[in-house]
């Protein structure tokens, strides 16, 4: 079709295309697989750190009743297992909500879902008391997706806000919930458990309470699958219609999705704040905002740095523990002013 | 064949789309004039189902737009807006390689690659091919979106002002090439163009809005006239003739 026109149209600069940061990324599938075996031999290191020795030695006889398989079968492998899980559920959580919301600063942490799983819990607690833990956890899994789509309903009714002015909204919003839940946590002596829960820690995590995260681990891969349909919503309403994309659908279905990957991970896991934020905003910086293309590096990365915390925490006061959360917190909330300031200067 | 019956659009009490009626046979250009906020990029908005109408049927080949699936308009019906600016950061191939998700989901068969490489090419956009959006001029952006548009291969083509950011010679292969689409493909392509003489060159029909309504309707020829001119922009226009075609001289 119309051959003419390409032959005489052709200008003449040939001048060789202009490399840019992610666009001539080293082959975005090399780094990936890359990255995932960096993962996979961390975590095979992770296995065999702890108060207990393990050496693999140990696991390889294989003998049940040994004092080392036990350790590595209840408390090891669950540990790593809710590590890796949990850390790229919340990224991509966060990559998701930033593409459908249209901002880089929306993540659970900054968008309720933390505070209203606080509530949740609260609320389990105090009226639920004699309630299976499963029963308790699925309350407050609900109380965090709600309040996750009460925050994000907000964010949809005021498209021309200012990019910072809606994680504030995020976080105010956050700070009103969280206040509710410490009110009624205080005055039923529930603050210290509260606290406990709510802040991010895998010492605790054993068999029996958080094969949950399975759950969150095969949602967080169909998302893969709804990847295109993701970027094109976050391209505009038009410009998604016009390729076919049920736009309201997409957008609402894929909120829910990750307002309920969260929410679990917050109820079985704890916080680990600004992982949803950094984690996806690094990642974009560096492959761009096609999200079958970063999708899965932001997950790598996710459990990565969640993994890397973690032995981190682990190492540091040995053989006493740090909860994962302050060493997240504390790097996470460097990176994350530092991104509000480079988006501040760069005007976007 | 796109048939639209009686269509209005209303924000609040105005009515920017007021009672229109206009049926587009299959193949050919159709330019559409008319000053700003005429209303013809909401009546191209409501013809691409991006934006439902007061009252009124917009039916291309028979399907109704705003019954038809998404996804089954999308492979017959395409729309350029006259907006594009993106906040999302993907390349330019990344972008034109959306344009074929109506038929693979994303998978893209060899087919699709062909028809990327081909709509990059008619663009002349090799050379920024692996270049982020947001660091294109915004000639080079439009290009980009053209691209897209025409990866999608759609039997009907609505475009919103195209020629939007193009330099002369941009200008004249992009009218160049959706004139020879509408006649080797048979394509029905509606576009939106301010400058009057670009649709004297390269429209087979010219319909020309005002105040939401069609004022006039029919060749280039009849449409370029200093009458019909001052009654759709209120100015005087006088009209030569250069090489057997209308030219109207509007600059002052
Ligand atoms: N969302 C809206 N709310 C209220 N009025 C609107 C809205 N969108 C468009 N309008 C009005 O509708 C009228 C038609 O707008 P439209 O964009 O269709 O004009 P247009 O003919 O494409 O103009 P231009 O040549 O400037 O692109 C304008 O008067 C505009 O002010
Ligand atoms: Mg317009």
């Amino acid at each position: 079709m119309a051959a003419g026109v390409s032959t005489d149209i052709r200008g003449g600069m040939n001048r060789p295309p202009r490399a840019t940061r992610w666009a001539r990324t080293i082959d975005g599938r090399a780094l990936t697989v890359l990255a995932l075996a960096l993962l996979v031999i961390t975590s095979f290191g992770s296995l065999f750190i702890g108060v207990s020795d393990v050496t693999p030695l140990d696991v390889l006889r294989l003998d049940n009743s040994d004092h080392q398989t036990r350790v590595f079968i209840e408390s090891r492998v669950p540990r790593l297992m809710a590590i890796l899980l949990s850390g790229s559920a919340m990224s991509v959580s966060g990559l998701i909500m930033q593409t459908l919301v249209r901002n880089r600063f929306v993540a659970p942490s900054t968008a309720g879902t933390v505070s209203s799983a606080s509530l949740g819990l609260v609320v389990a607690s105090i009226w639920f008391g004699s309630a299976s833990i499963f029963l308790k956890m699925s309350i407050a899994v609900l109380f965090a997706m709600v309040g996750t789509l009460v925050f994000l309903a907000l964010v949809q009714r005021m498209k021309h806000a200012d990019i910072i002015v809606v994680p504030l909204i995020g976080i105010m919003f956050g700070g009103v919930v969280q206040a509710t839940a410490t009110f009624f946590a205080f005055k039923y002596d529930l603050l210290q458990s509260l606290n406990a829960w709510i802040n991010g820690d895998f010492s605790g995590t054993l068999r029996g309470r958080y094969e949950l995260l399975y759950l969150v681990g095969a949602l967080t891969a169909v998302t893969y699958l709804f990847a295109n349909r993701f970027t094109l919503v976050g391209m505009g309403r038009e410009f998604a219609i016009n390729l076919g994309v049920h736009f309201e659908r997409v957008l609402y279905g894929g909120l829910c999705l990750v307002s309920l990957v969260s929410a679990v991970v917050v109820v079985v896991v704890g916080s680990i704040p600004f992982l949803g934020l950094v984690v996806p905003n690094l990642v974009t910086m560096a492959m761009g905002d096609n999200l079958r293309r970063v999708l899965p590096a932001t997950a790598i990365s996710g459990a990565f740095f969640v993994l890397v915390c973690d032995i981190l925490s682990r190492t540091i006061r040995y053989p006493y523990e740090v909860p994962v959360g302050s060493i997240v917190g504390v790097g996470g909330g460097l990176v994350f002013i530092i991104l509000v300031l480079r988006s501040r200067s760069v005007g976007n | 064949m796109i048939e639209i019956d009686r269509v209005t659009k209303r924000y609040g009490t105005t009515t920017v789309v007021d009672d229109v009626s206009l049926t587009i046979p299959p193949g050919g250009v159709t330019a559409l004039v008319g000053a700003n906020g005429a209303g013809k990029s909401t009546l191209l908005s409501i013809i691409g189902r991006t934006l439902r109408p007061e009252a009124g049927t917009v039916r291309v080949d028979g399907l109704d737009v705003a019954k038809t699936p998404g996804a089954t308009l999308a492979r017959r019906l395409s729309i350029l807006r006259q907006e594009n600016q993106v906040a999302v950061r993907i390349t330019v191939r990344e972008l034109v390689e959306f344009g074929r998700f109506p038929y693979s989901g994303g998978r893209l068969t060899r087919e699709d690659l062909d028809h990327v490489d081909r709509a990059i090419e008619y663009l002349q956009l090799e050379q920024f091919a692996n270049r982020p959006l947001d660091r294109l001029s915004g000639g080079q952006r439009q290009r980009a979106f053209i691209a897209m548009v025409l990866c999608q291969d759609t039997d009907y083509m609505l475009l919103d002002e195209p020629l939007n950011n193009l330099d002369m010679r941009h200008a004249a292969q992009t009218m160049t090439l959706i004139r020879q689409m509408a006649k080797d493909l048979q394509k029905t392509i509606v576009v939106v163009i301010h400058d009057i003489n670009f649709a004297a060159f390269h429209a087979d029909r010219i319909v020309a809005m005002k105040d939401g309504r069609i004022v006039a309707d029919g060749s280039p020829q009849s449409i370029i006239t200093p009458g019909t001119l001052k009654d759709v922009f209120e100015i005087d226009v006088p009209v030569h003739e250069v090489a057997g075609r209308p030219l109207a001289v509007y600059f002052a």
